[in-house]
């Protein structure tokens, strides 16, 4: 726009100083208990249980500690965090200790009365999922009856209360045809922000790739509808791009570095590094209920098991990009290849870099994708141990 | 396209009044030291211009003054001051930080 480029100053990327000290956000997910059922969702196979759920209080205190150790933004998620009778108790409590509070929901348990609530308790922003725009396909996807109605109903009572509105909408091979509605969709609702989140593939929708995939054509394809939505929206409504990385050449610093800038709280509360974590193995993840946050944070063993760059291996090793994507995703390289500390498999340089690829191509080529596999909690099987 | 509330990108102008919305913090963090803009899934860091034209941003104040008030604050060419002021209130307009 000019030689001043004002945003060079004043860019979320330098979080450096931040960062070193304690996390940015903290991602609460207070409960695995969600009515939808998408094929994708990012909790864990095995889902917590209601009754090992943290209590109020403890949730409450978790708020209270994360504050104290320098968490910016907390991010209240799930499953979907509406079904917790008690939110607007953690609410008050984490916008009373100045955190920065964001809803992340699928918004079809939400009702007004509730939203208004969390509103005068402080509640700052509020993402809204969305499975389609299409009325059938986001049931398919979601196996919820009239989701998108209700979403509908859910933006219009965000922006009554004049809150800031996020959609958020997960993109694969069922929907990614449709993103230029699901676009106008977003401006429609009033939304200032949008994500056009291509799925990562771990916990569930690794399960499911096969079904979810969508081709390399197709990526590219919906990488110009943003990059047009993008410049035609200036001003208008801020687009956040998440590429599939199966289709890149350089891994991305998953949750910006492990152990740098995020932590996750479990249902249980378990205290990890990013989400998916708990699919890899030789990793003790402490208890909010046993150590204090600032405790874990600092001297948790995993955390520091693949904090900054010592641990890593060739070609990570020495590579100029080790402070920059951090070896990409540590989740990732132990579903491809079998081990954790390998190179993450979406870099080029991986030596299974080539069949990471060659899987994308030929799920997603293929003309009829297998069904999905919802996401459900075992019937069967006992409460995970802890 | 746009059933509802049609909505144009909003232009700085020297005359416009900026102002933060009610969802966009500026937070001075005692712990590190320095200030933090909060807004949706984002954290700035702002530097100690931009924090001062933040601070600044209330509704009643025209970027106009904002500029001439910080023109004599850094003893700067107020000209300068003011494309430099724009530009930048723009780009955070454009990324929803600021309203005018
Ligand atoms: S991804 Fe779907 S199933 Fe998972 S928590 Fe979100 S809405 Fe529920
Ligand atoms: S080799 Fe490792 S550090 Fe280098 S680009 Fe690939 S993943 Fe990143």
């Amino acid at each position: 726009m000019n030689e001043v480029a004002p945003m060079e100053q004043f860019s979320e990327k330098p979080l450096v100083e931040a960062c070193a000290r304690a996390p940015v956000g903290l991602l609460a997910e207070l409960t695995h208990r969600c009515p939808l059922q998408c094929p994708y969702c990012s909790n864990p196979l095995e889902l917590d249980r209601v009754n090992t759920e943290l209590t109020t209080e403890q949730w409450q205190d978790v708020m209270r500690q994360a504050a104290d150790l320098g968490i910016l933004q907390i991010h209240l998620s799930g499953g979907e965090p509406t079904v917790r009778k008690d939110l607007e108790d953690i609410v008050e409590v984490a916008a009373k200790a100045g955190l920065y509070t964001n809803l992340i929901t699928a918004g079809v348990t939400l009702t007004r009365d509730r939203l208004k609530r969390l509103k005068e308790l402080g509640l700052d922003h509020v993402q809204l999922s969305i499975q389609d725009v299409d009325e059938a396909n986001a049931e398919k996807i979601s196996a919820y009856k009239n989701g998108l109605e209700k979403k509908r109903e859910v933006g219009k009572w965000v922006r009554e209360f004049d809150m800031p509105l996020t959609i958020n909408a997960p993109i694969h091979r069922h929907n990614i045809e449709n993103l230029p509605n699901i676009i106008n969709f977003a401006v429609e609702m009033g939304a200032g922000r949008i994500e056009v989140a291509n799925i990562q593939y771990y916990a569930w929708a690794l399960k499911n790739r096969a079904s979810l995939m969508p081709t390399r054509a197709q990526v590219l394809k919906s990488a110009e509808i943003v990059e047009e939505a993008k410049e035609r929206l200036k001003g208008i409504m801020v687009f956040d791009f998440v590429v599939p990385d199966y289709y890149a050449k350089t891994p991305k610093p998953c949750m910006g570095g492990w152990g740098r800038g995020v932590m996750n709280v479990t249902p249980q509360g378990r205290v990890l590094p990013c989400h998916a974590s708990e699919s890899v193995p030789g990793l003790e993840f402490d208890n909010v209920k046993d150590r204090r946050l600032a405790d874990i944070w600092l001297n948790g063993q995993a955390f520091q098991k693949y904090r900054g760059t010592s641990w890593m291996k060739e070609p990570c090793r020495g590579c100029p990009r080790a402070e920059i994507d951090f070896g990409g995703c540590r989740c990732q390289a132990m579903a491809f290849t079998g081990d954790p500390a390998n190179t993450d498999p979406a870099c080029k340089l991986s030596p299974h870099h080539l069949a990471f690829v060659a899987a994308a191509e030929a799920e997603s080529g293929v003309a009829n994708p297998p069904p999905f596999i919802y996401r459900r909690m075992s019937p069967a099987k006992a409460p995970a141990a802890e | 396209m746009n059933a509802e509330t049609p909505r144009t990108r909003v232009i700085i102008v020297p005359a416009s009044k900026p102002a933060l919305p009610p969802h966009i913090k500026l937070r001075h963090d005692p712990g590190r030291g320095r200030w933090h803009v909060l807004a949706p899934e984002r954290v700035f860091e702002p530097d100690p211009i931009a924090i001062e034209i933040l601070k600044r941003c209330d509704g009643v104040n025209s970027v106009e003054e904002i500029a001439s008030e910080l023109a004599k604050d850094y003893n700067a060419p107020l000209q300068e001051i003011l494309a430099d002021t724009i530009s930048m209130l723009q780009e955070l307009s454009d990324k929803g930080v600021i309203k005018a």
